[in-house]
Parts: structure tokens; C-alpha cells; sequence
């Protein structure tokens, strides 16, 4: 929006859920038109990070700010803030009672108040790109996996977001639905949007990624261009966590 | 590729139909279960009809005079029944939900109003029907307040619809609780508000869920208007007993139980085509998984 802030800015962020620190000190700086990989074992805090981006949770400590302004501060409007910022889930959490159509242009038309013409014009034109457009009234548990998380993506997008968050979106596909996706994911980043995903596709991320944000027990431990980090990472922890990923032979 | 998928998909349904009365009969089975049941209940009737005392059973019972006297009699009155029951009905739909959302609502702000639903679902679950029924309708045209309706009819449905909320309320609830909490997320992180999410998510959902175990509580609420009568209503009931007691005999009693048995079935068979309906949505969802 403004063009020279970043487009995320997180601040020494805590949260914990009970005793279980899941968070425990998180700074990260996200310029527009980056695309940010969060990578670390299950558990290492990429899936609550995201979702306190979000607002989904509530954060025990620290700020987070979009394009200069404070989201995290008392008194916000979440829901506004939620327009601005995208998120697609590992299990699409497309809504089951209702079309594809009717699932990408619910929110355009109950919170940005279009009407429905112009809602499902722009909604047609995001389906046709992401290969969808045959798929329009279908319901979601008539479509396979993969056609289900890009119509999630395109559900996400119809509110034209400033920044999009991507949960592990390939964690719940078969092996031969994953390309499908990564290939959107692959356009909407060389068309400059800004993502933070936290994936395990190390490949991908290594591919897709301008940084790659290494997490360990609730802090970021390594960051840096996949180059650096994926190829020579200076901590023992991320060369740990990367031998197994090249023994399981997933990158 | 899901074409295929599907049919597969429909398998496992086909074969728990087998439950239902015509379960799956392979050709010429049909006239096995024919000669079956006719010699079965043959045998029955027989030994029935020839029971020493089956003729006064009959004629207190199953007298034809009566039997023919009663029908139309008691199917007039039977629209008090349906009218009473259809308002009700209407009403509870919604009052029920309203309760049911009350109880739903997070945080400590809405404290007030979760006690007030529970409060109420709690009352009106344990005290018996006929109860709130006689405190409404000779309670309260009692207390001869100018301007308030006095009739018997209209406090009977009041009645009902202030018992048969609480249990469809917790229907409800049970519904709203089944739609998983990711849905709401969903929901939440595209903008929408609270109440938004609630009303184009949750409650879609929750209530396609609850339809069968609520056309199940409105079978319930049917057969309560009988309680009606006992507040000066003349509806079916009170008219069987008019026509019994005139006439020293039973059958408009029988007459009566087989007008409300008419009235379960068309209900109790859409809560099965209801029940079948969402198996079969069920399994197509686990199967795109």
C-alpha cells in the first residue's frame, strides 16, 4: 500500500497455549512482493505463527504490524484487518453446504458489500486462472484434493489481500496433487504477492522462496536466502534438521 | 475420475438398507415373503379371533357402528390438532434456535445470557408438559389482566412451544457444537464478523445436521397436543371421549391412536429419507479425502 514499509513486521511475539510455550520471541520483517519460508520440525511454532499473524489467536507479548499499522494494538477492528490478510489452511476448510462459487464469493459480498454480479465476475476470472472455472457449482466434497486447496486459494484471494499466509497447504494432499498446487503458489509469487508459508516441501521452498526462515522450539534460529540456509546453514540445529529432510530424501 | 469414485462410494449404503423392511431380496424372494407373511400372520389372526373373549374385545374395541360414527367426528376435530401443532412448530423453530445461539455465545460478556438459556432449557426440560400447560391455560386467564387472551387454545400452544423449545434448543446446540470450530476460522480469517460467521457458516451447517433428530422431537410434540384437551380444548382426544362416553365403548379411542399414527407416519418417514440423505453426504465427503 504504502510502498516503502514492510509489508509484515513481527516483534517480539509470545504465546503460549497453558504452560507449552509455543512462541518465544519471534522478530520478522516481510518486504512486499517477498515470499518467506517458514521451515522446521513439527511443532517448531511455523502453524501458531501464522495464525497470530492472523488474528486467529490471541498473542501473549509483542506487536505485529501490516503496511504500518499496529494489529496487535488494543481497539483494532479485526475483522478489517482479516480483509487484508489471506490465509490458506492444511485442511481447506472450504465450507461444505455451500459451491465453489458460492465458497469464493461469500466474503466479497457479506464484507466488502459487492453485489453478486460483480462478486462472481471477479471470483470467474480468479477460477478461470487457477484452472477452476468448470468447477464453479460444484460442491467441495465433489472435488479431489487438490482442486479443493486451490479454490481455497482462490477463496482467499477474491478479498484481494495485501498478504497472503499459506499453513502447510500441502501437508494433507496425495503425493501427485501437490504439484497442482505449488504451481499456483509458484504464479501468485512471480506475480509479486507477498507470502509467509510455513511448508515442508524444502524443495519448493528452495525454488520459490527469497528467504527462509529456519524455526526451532519457538524462536527463528536461522534465516537467510535458501541458498545460504538450505545449502550451508551456520547452526547446528538447521544442519540437524536438514540432514534428516536429505535422508528422507525430500529435498 | 470421480464418477467412478462414487459409485464405489454408494456401496456400503446399499448394503445397510438391508435394515429397512424391504432389505435387499434377490428375484423370487418377493413371493417367498409374500407366502411368509400370509401364513404368519394367518396363524395370528387365527389364533386371535378364536381367543375366548375376542368377540367382547371386539365389540368394545373394534365396533364397526362406532368405528364408522367416529371417523369423520374425530377428523374434524383433528385439524384443532394440526393447527395447534403446525403454529407450535413454527414458533419453536425459531424460539429454539434463539436459545440454542444464547447458549453458544463465547466470552465472558454473554455470561448472562448462557445462564438465562441454560436456566431455561433446565426448567423446561424437567417440569412434565401438562404442568406448564394447566399454569398457563387456567393460570393465567385468571388473573383476569385486561387485554390478555383468554383462551384455552391459544395458551395450550404457548405451553408447548415454551416445553418443546427446550429440547429442540439442545438439538440445536448439539448441531452448532458438531460443525467443527475450523469452519468458523475459515470463516473469521476472510473478514466476516462473528454473527456473519455464525449465520452463513455455522448455522447452515448445524442445522442440515439436526434435521432428523428435530423432525424426531416434533413426532413428540405431536402427540402432546393431546394434553390440550385436558384444559377444556376439544380437540381429538376430548372429542374420543365424548364419543366413548356417550356410547359406553372404546373404538373412537382406536380411531384416535390410528389418526395420530397417521399423522408419524409421513413424519418418521422423512426423518429417515432425511437420515439416508446425510449418510450418503457423509461418506462423499469422507471419500474426497
Amino acid at each position: 500500500m504504502n510502498g516503502d514499509g514492510p509489508a509484515l513486521e513481527v516483534a517480539g511475539l509470545y504465546k503460549s497455549f497453558g504452560r507449552l510455550e509455543v512462541l518465544r520471541g519471534i522478530d520478522l520483517t516481510v518486504a512486499e512482493h517477498e515470499v518467506v519460508a517458514l521451515i522446521g520440525a513439527s511443532g517448531s511454532g511455523k502453524s501458531t505463527l501464522l495464525r497470530c499473524i492472523n488474528l486467529l489467536e490471541e498473542i501473549d507479548s509483542g506487536r505485529i504490524v501490516i503496511e504500518g499499522v499496529e494489529i496487535t494494538a488494543r481497539g483494532v477492528d479485526v475483522d478489517r484487518v482479516r480483509r487484508r490478510i489471506g490465509i490458506v489452511f492444511q485442511s481447506f476448510n472450504l465450507f461444505p453446504h455451500m459451491s465453489v462459487m458460492g465458497n469464493v464469493t461469500l466474503a466479497p459480498r457479506k464484507v466488502l458489500r459487492l453485489g453478486r454480479a460483480e462478486a462472481e465476475e471477479r471470483a470467474m476470472a480468479l477460477l478461470e486462472r487457477f484452472g477452476l472455472a468448470d468447477k464453479r457449482d460444484e460442491y467441495p466434497d465433489r472435488l479431489s484434493g487438490g482442486q479443493q486447496q486451490r479454490a481455497a486459494i482462490v477463496r482467499a484471494m477474491a478479498m484481494q489481500p495485501d498478504i497472503l499466509l499459506l499453513d502447510e497447504i500441502t501437508a494433507a494432499l496425495d503425493p501427485e496433487l501437490v504439484a497442482e498446487v505449488l504451481d499456483v503458489i509458484r504464479e501468485l509469487a512471480t506475480e509479486g504477492m507477498t507470502l509467509v508459508l510455513a511448508t515442508h516441501e524444502m524443495g519448493f521452498a528452495r525454488d520459490v522462496a527469497d528467504r527462509i526462515c529456519f524455526l526451532d522450539d519457538g524462536v527463528i534460529l536461522e534465516q537467510g536466502p535458501p541458498s545460504q540456509v538450505l545449502v550451508a546453514p551456520t547452526e547446528a540445529r538447521t544442519q540437524q534438521f536438514l540432514k534428516r529432510i536429505i535422508d528422507a530424501g525430500r529435498l | 475420475m470421480s464418477g467412478e469414485a462414487h459409485t464405489t462410494r454408494d456401496e456400503p449404503l446399499r448394503a445397510r438398507r438391508g435394515s429397512h423392511l424391504f432389505g435387499r431380496m434377490r428375484p423370487g424372494g418377493a413371493w417367498i415373503a409374500l407366502l411368509s407373511t400370509l401364513v404368519v400372520f394367518g396363524v395370528i389372526g387365527f389364533l386371535v379371533v378364536n381367543a375366548p373373549g375376542f368377540a367382547r374385545v371386539q365389540q368394545a374395541f373394534f365396533d364397526p357402528e362406532q368405528f364408522a360414527r367416529a371417523i369423520p367426528r374425530l377428523a374434524e376435530s383433528l385439524w384443532v390438532n394440526v393447527q395447534m401443532f403446525v403454529v407450535a412448530e413454527a414458533c419453536i423453530l425459531v424460539f429454539a434456535l434463539l436459545l440454542a445461539v444464547m447458549r453458544s455465545l463465547p466470552g465472558p460478556v454473554f455470561f448472562p445470557f448462557r445462564l438465562m438459556a441454560i436456566s431455561y432449557i433446565e426448567l423446561f426440560r424437567a417440569v412434565p408438559g401438562i404442568i406448564v400447560i394447566y399454569l398457563l391455560a387456567f393460570g393465567v386467564p385468571g388473573l383476569r389482566i385486561p387485554g390478555l387472551v383468554n383462551e384455552a387454545f391459544f395458551w395450550g400452544v404457548v405451553a408447548l412451544v415454551l416445553v418443546w423449545s427446550a429440547y429442540v434448543a439442545e438439538v440445536y446446540r448439539a448441531g452448532i457444537e458438531a460443525v467443527h470450530s475450523s469452519q468458523e476460522a475459515a470463516a473469521r480469517s476472510l473478514g466476516l464478523s462473528r454473527v456473519q460467521a455464525l449465520r452463513h457458516v455455522v448455522l447452515p451447517q448445524a442445522v442440515r445436521r439436526v434435521v432428523p433428530p428435530l423432525l424426531n422431537d416434533f413426532i413428540g410434540l405431536q402427540k402432546d397436543t393431546a394434553l390440550v384437551s385436558f384444559v377444556g380444548v376439544v380437540e381429538i382426544f376430548r372429542r374420543s371421549q365424548i364419543l366413548g362416553g356417550a356410547a359406553f365403548n372404546f373404538t373412537p379411542y382406536v380411531v384416535c391412536a390410528l389418526f395420530f399414527l397417521l399423522l408419524t407416519i409421513p413424519m418418521a418417514r422423512l426423518v429417515d429419507y432425511f437420515a439416508v440423505r446425510d449418510r450418503r453426504r457423509q461418506l462423499a465427503g469422507l471419500g474426497a479425502r
